[in-house]
């Protein structure tokens, strides 16, 4: 489903982020990946999104070499994969109603589907009394909640989520990871790339650590380990 | 489908929200081609009024007093065989006198001329108006004209010709470089008009770009932007220029009947049916092209 065959990425400035990544991750699985700050978390999430070319090496995407994908392309294959940020990154002069509908309207879909998938999806997130409200009326679970919802608007296979609970209490963060589980579950790949040790550690998920751009550990059902 | 709505609904919103950056756009196309449209006027009104007043009187062969009627129709006619020539025409020294008064008086106000007919002001000067099919042989026509010995002297209206389309020329080409440094500000303020919605949005680019848009979709919006404030900036020195034209030639042709004579003025709509395509033609694309060029270089997937 995904792979990545020794990549390499170094950047113009000289620094090498990562040096040699190889793995595997099935369809349908949810991994954890894990690592301090530097350790080359975020330029592995871009290059999953092809924001970032690698310096060398493979990387597939639903058994696609996106190394190959010609530029016009991007947007099809980046229509595969759901995202979703720390900063939640809503629209805030929209509704939550219409910051889901947009995600479904840049892929053409017509005013007619996403007027039957939008409830669908707001009810999925718990958020049904929430469609008319923006952004800043809600709080951080609900906003990142959303951002869930947008992310899974055109039921991509893939969900790929950069700290998803950085900014939430953890009450609120362990709302997120439950509906991460549960959409897991429904059959989604889940990529988690966090910091939250006590979420990584009682999941009880596959995790794989970086550091310094290399992979140290990679476990079926691991905790989290420091590698300081 | 849809799309396409999507992308007019944003791009207008997008010229309100930046409506300061619009309206000095909009307010520079329109400055532009303002000029652009009044010189067009003024030119083709020009080139009507020459090719008259070419085609009217091309050249007068007036004669020695003492020169019979006879023998000037007999010039007339072997003048009226050479192949350049349209048209001869003899006026005798009365119709002469007469078409003066007719000309300058149309309104038969001509009690002080009246009494001068038996005094004819004109006496001696009976002439041929020779209206020529081919004017570029006008030169050739005057020697020929000026080796009879009756002729006295040939007026033709060679030189006053060449100074007033230099003169037209002249102002063609400085209108021209005008229009064209306008032109280039256009582009630049509509560019910059652009730069500035996609900085205004530059969060809801990032995420429609994870989301999977394409670039057509990303650019849609600013491109209508751009090309409605074209159009916009097109359309309104077309309707101003077309009020202020009628109202001009209401006015001249009011107040000075006798400029009748000499001026025709091009009917507006003849004018307009070219203006109007053409300035949205130029509106469309200084729009098209100061949006695009940003865009290229601001946002790609």
């Amino acid at each position: 489903m995904i792979a990545l065959d020794n990549v390499y990425k170094t950047y113009s400035t000289g620094v090498s982020a990562l040096n040699g990544i190889s793995m595997r991750i099935k369809k349908g699985e949810f991994v954890f990946v894990v690592g301090s700050s530097g350790s080359g978390k975020t330029t592995l999430f871009k290059l999953l999104l092809k924001e970032l070319e690698p310096t060398s090496g493979t990387i597939y995407i639903n058994n696609k070499n996106i190394g190959r994908l010609r530029r016009r392309k991007i947007p099809r294959m980046r229509r595969g994969i759901g995202v979703v940020f720390q900063d939640f990154r809503l629209l805030k002069d929209r509704t939550v109603y219409d910051n889901i509908a947009f995600a479904e309207r840049v892929v053409g879909k017509s005013a007619r589907q996403i007027r039957e998938s939008v409830p669908g999806l707001l009810s999925l997130v718990g958020l049904s009394d929430k469609a008319k409200a923006y952004p800043n009326e809600l709080s951080g679970g609900e906003q990142q909640r959303v951002a869930l919802a947008r992310a899974l608007a055109n039921n991509p296979p893939v969900l790929l989520a950069d700290e998803p609970t950085g900014n939430l209490d953890p009450k609120n963060a362990w709302e997120i990871m439950k509906l991460l589980e549960e959409i897991n579950l429904r059959g989604t790949t889940v990529i988690v790339v966090t910091h939250n040790k006590d979420i990584v550690e009682q999941m009880q998920k596959r995790v794989i650590t970086l550091s310094n751009g290399v992979i140290v550990s990679d476990e079926q059902k691991g905790g989290y380990y420091e590698n300081e | 489908m849809s799309n396409f709505f999507y992308c007019i609904r944003q791009g207008l919103k997008n010229i309100f929200r930046n409506h300061t950056f619009s309206l000095a756009s909009i307010g520079t196309i329109t400055s532009c081609l303002f000029l652009f449209g009044l010189s067009f006027c003024i030119l083709v009104n020009f080139q009507g009024m020459m090719k008259n007043l070419e085609t009217s009187v091309g050249v007068t062969v007036f004669f020695k007093e003492g020169v019979t009627e006879e023998r000037i129709l007999e010039i007339k006619d072997t003048v009226e065989l050479r192949e350049e020539v349209a048209s001869v025409t003899y006026v005798s020294e009365d119709e002469a006198w007469d078409e003066f008064k007719e000309d300058y008086f149309p309104d038969g106000d001509m009690g002080i001329l009246t009494n001068l007919d038996q005094d004819n002001p004109l006496a001696g000067l009976a002439n041929l108006e020779i209206s020529l099919q081919d004017t570029s042989k006008q030169q050739e026509l005057v020697d020929y004209l000026e080796s009879f010995e009756e002729v006295d002297h040939v007026n033709s209206l060679d030189s006053v010709a060449d100074s007033f389309t230099d003169i037209s020329r002249l102002v063609s080409y400085v209108a021209l470089g005008i229009i064209i440094i306008l032109i280039l500000v256009a582009i630049f303020l509509i560019s910059n008009t652009v730069r500035i919605g996609i900085a205004v949005r530059r969060e809801e680019i990032a995420i429609m770009k994870y989301i999977g848009a394409t670039d057509i979709f990303v650019r849609g919006p600013f491109l209508v932007e751009g090309i409605v404030i074209g159009l916009l900036g097109a359309a309104i020195p077309v309707v101003l220029i077309r009020f202020i034209y009628v109202e001009i030639v209401r006015f001249i042709t009011g107040q000075f009947p006798v400029v009748n004579v000499f001026l025709t003025f091009v009917p507006v709509n003849q004018i307009f049916n070219i203006l109007l395509p053409v300035s949205l033609a130029i509106g469309l694309g200084i729009g098209f092209i100061g949006s695009y060029i940003t865009l290229r270089k601001h946002i790609r997937v």
